[in-house]
């Protein structure tokens, strides 16, 4: 496709500040020109009146499970899931198998992900070897190869020297450190929120203070080093709480929620249903309400999925057993939209916070549609009403809590670099260069 | 039986959601089968060609075995099936297993599982009636009613008791148990143990929470140990067993401050001389035999009940 025109839309782009009825022209898979309506030509078109363009989402906390579990997820079926919920650059985490702690496993990644990926990949290098927690990884190298960012994730490093040592050593390549901020010490054999659905289920119980701890010890060594430090999923007030206070010292923190902590408390967990098993756990709706503060007054940058494919042989052992994790991709916009009718944020806020902050955290050029950026867009359909069927899903995996919701909003095609990845409703239409002409346009696209 | 009028469930997981009737039904029904086991002649073919499952993922003598003879006394057939850990390691799913189970026909699966929730989950895929028989440290429905049957078998009436739990709360499902049944009845419930051992938020269960064993026990008309695990004493839980047993042991001290009609209780099994002393646990109050002969007869209640006939019948 030389030349696509994406007509009749309305343009949301917070990293210009756009946000209006406009036409984008895309020539060579990167925008080359916004203009008002009916002022640029294409011969290929995609008829988006009434839709609302963005730049496609990037989610900054995603498990692809490949190179080792693809019977998880893979790098096809995982971008596949990401470009089906509007999103077109995903950050996917060192836990693999090998672990992504070297840039042989880096490159093999991108490479995979150059071949069969529907969404742009960025590697999440690991902090330590073998997320072993004992010595740093060779992250010059994973640099070099194209990470952008480090992080142990669900192996937290427990060393206060060495998590000092990794803010220092990553901050030469300007790299974030990401950390999921848990004391394993405190809650042996956790697996639910600490509250009183934990006291009545019997289930182990993990404080919030098990997350706090590592969020202040984690801010504290950011002030000390100055390196750029992320917080991953921030599931309690009182992460919040600590955030925003180091955020007006001036710390280099950043952080994200992710939407199954704003949508779901840990009564969801009565039902047993271990694709409410996630880790940090659902907790009460007074940390929902602390997290949508955060949300509001910017304490909390971004919002991403922490997608975490498991087989459904796992899941459908007992509580305790199964694994730690559920699937985001394709649910997070519809049930993020749910803040803008809250009035949490507006919906260019919202947009925001799933496209042009993540990039910022991470320092890539993605979550904007400024002339000459690759064309990487989601058009969104704001009214469009579901059911939430996993059954539908592009990942390989089911384990989704929402399974059955019904919601508002969805990306209903998404372009990477120009091209469509994922399609909903078809929403191409021809138009002869020729015979072009503005008052012939269909006003009402009929699917 | 006239009984079952109250008592239209599929399973039974917890005493959670079960309602003042329906507790009352199950009371009543035991009643009747306790003159069973006091027969010459102990079986009656209540649950002829029916087949009980003993699922058990986690070792256990008297509740097995209590189960079992349950459903013999009743003429059920009945087939114990004990998961090693090794078919856990071979990674079978709980859900494997309880559909192979299903595949023999089963009528009940009664199980008891480690893990809270287990039978939750096995309930919503099999299609059988499935009885809790101990889920982690969630419920013990079993047990509960057990110990309401025996109260009221000694006070003649449940409303308007007090009873005292001792020990180790956050791990008992038989606290659990009691606690719901016992406010669905109108009883007073008082929790007692060091606060290591008692969860967050317990107050919210509608119960009272003290940390002063002596002061307690001098107010209630029962009083319910609980059997502390040894192996809680490396998690930080409390110091010693000595030093527990110095705070929330029973001994005769303490049971001469007590009513003098209290009763004296235990799931079992017991650590003589820990959480009660030898002489307190064969002592004329002391009900820990009774509660294992009232359980067979409570869990023939069950089974009758949530046998199909039972729940076809109700359901109509």
């Amino acid at each position: 496709m030389e030349k696509l025109l994406i007509r009749g839309g309305h343009v949301l782009d917070p990293s210009r500040g756009i946000d209006a009825e406009m036409d984008l022209l895309i020539e060579k898979g990167r925008i080359a020109a916004l203009g008002p309506p009916g002022t640029l030509l294409a011969e290929e078109i995609l008829a988006a009146h009434g839709r609302c363009v963005v730049p496609g989402f990037v989610d900054m906390h995603t498990h692809l499970r490949e190179p080792g579990f693809d019977y998880k997820e893979t790098i096809r079926t995982g971008t596949a899931a990401a470009a089906a919920g509007g999103f077109t650059s995903v950050a996917c985490m060192a836990n693999t198998q090998p672990v992504n702690d070297n840039r042989t496993v880096t490159e093999y990644i991108l490479e995979k992900a150059r071949l069969e990926g529907s969404a742009n990949v960025y590697p999440i290098g690991a902090v330590s070897k073998g997320l072993g927690g004992e010595e740093l990884a060779e992250i010059g190298e994973m640099a070099e190869a194209g990470i952008v960012g480090i992080s142990d994730d669900g192996q937290p490093v427990r060393d206060s020297h060495l998590m000092r040592r990794a803010l220092e050593y990553a901050s030469m390549f300007g790299l974030p450190v990401i950390s999921h901020c848990e004391d394993k010490t405190i809650c042996p054999g956790g697996v639910m929120n600490e509250s009183f659905v934990s006291t009545e289920l019997g289930l182990n119980p993990i404080p919030n203070a098990c997350e706090e701890i590592m969020v202040a010890r984690d801010i504290l060594l950011a002030e000390l080093t100055r390196g750029r430090l992320h917080i991953a999923h921030v599931s309690t007030a009182g992460s919040v709480h600590l955030i925003r206070d180091a955020k007006r010292r001036g710390v280099p923190v950043t952080c994200e929620v992710t939407p199954h902590h704003l949508f779901l408390t840990d009564e969801a967990v009565r039902s047993f249903d271990t694709t409410t098993k996630v880790n940090p756990p659902l907790r009460t709706a007074a940390d929902g309400a602390a997290l949508r503060e955060g949300l509001r007054d910017g304490t909390i940058d971004a919002i991403a999925t922490d997608h975490a494919p498991h087989e459904q042989a796992a899941k459908e052992l007992d509580f305790s057993m199964a694994p730690f994790g559920l699937i985001g991709l394709e649910t997070a916009f519809p049930l993020c939209l749910r803040l803008v009718k809250e009035g949490v944020l507006t919906l260019s806020q919202l947009i925001a916070k799933m496209t042009v902050e993540p990039a910022r955290i991470l320092s890539i050029p993605k979550g904007s549609l400024a002339v000459g950026s690759d064309a990487d867009l989601a058009i969104l359909d704001l009214e469009k009403r579901y059911v939430i069927d996993v059954r539908n899903f592009r990942s390989r995996s089911r384990n989704c809590p929402f399974d059955g919701w019904e919601v508002q909003g969805k990306a209903v095609c998404t372009l990477r670099a120009g091209e469509i990845v994922y399609e909903a409703e078809n929403l191409r239409e021809r138009s002869a260069r020729t015979s072009w002409s503005y008052d012939n346009l269909p006003r009402k696209i009929v699917y | 039986m006239e009984t079952d009028g109250h008592f239209a469930r599929k399973d039974l997981l917890g005493l959670e959601d079960l309602s003042s009737e329906e507790i009352l039904t199950v009371l009543q029904a035991a009643k009747s089968f306790q003159e069973i086991s006091r027969r010459e002649v102990k079986k009656v073919p209540t649950l002829r060609g029916q087949t009980v499952i003993n699922l058990f993922y986690e070792p256990s003598t008297r509740t097995r075995t209590s189960f079992e003879l349950a459903a013999k006394r009743l003429s059920a057939d009945v087939v114990n099936f004990t998961v090693s850990e090794s078919s856990a390691v071979k990674g079978e799913t709980l859900v494997d297993t309880a559909r192979n189970i299903e595949s023999m026909h089963s009528d009940i699966i009664v199980v008891r599982h480690p893990v809270s929730g287990a039978p939750h989950l096995l309930a919503r895929i099999v299609k059988s009636a499935v009885i809790n028989a101990g889920d982690g440290t969630h419920e013990h429905p079993s047990q509960g009613l057990l110990d309401l049957f025996t109260i009221q078998e000694h006070k003649g009436k449940l409303e308007g008791l007090k009873v005292l739990i001792v020990g180790d709360i956050s791990h008992s499902r038989v606290a659990r148990s009691n606690i719901y049944g016992m406010r669905t009845l109108g009883l007073q419930v008082t929790v007692c143990g060091p606060p290591t051992l008692i969860p967050v938020e317990m107050e919210r269960m509608g119960v009272r929470v003290t940390y002063d064993f002596d002061d307690a026990l001098t107010k209630t008309d029962v009083i319910m140990m609980l059997r502390i695990q040894m192996e809680r004493q490396h998690g930080g839980l409390y110091p010693s067993l000595r030093e527990y047993a110095r705070l929330f042991g029973l001994n005769r001290d303490r049971l001469n401050r007590a009513k003098p009609d209290v009763l004296i209780m235990h799931p079992g099994p017991v650590n003589r001389g820990v959480e009660i002393s030898p002489e307190i646990a064969d002592c004329t109050r002391s009900l820990i035999l009774e509660q294992v002969s009232n359980g067979v007869a409570v869990r023939m209640a069950l089974l009758y009940l949530l046998s199909r006939g039972a729940y076809g019948k109700a359901a109509h």
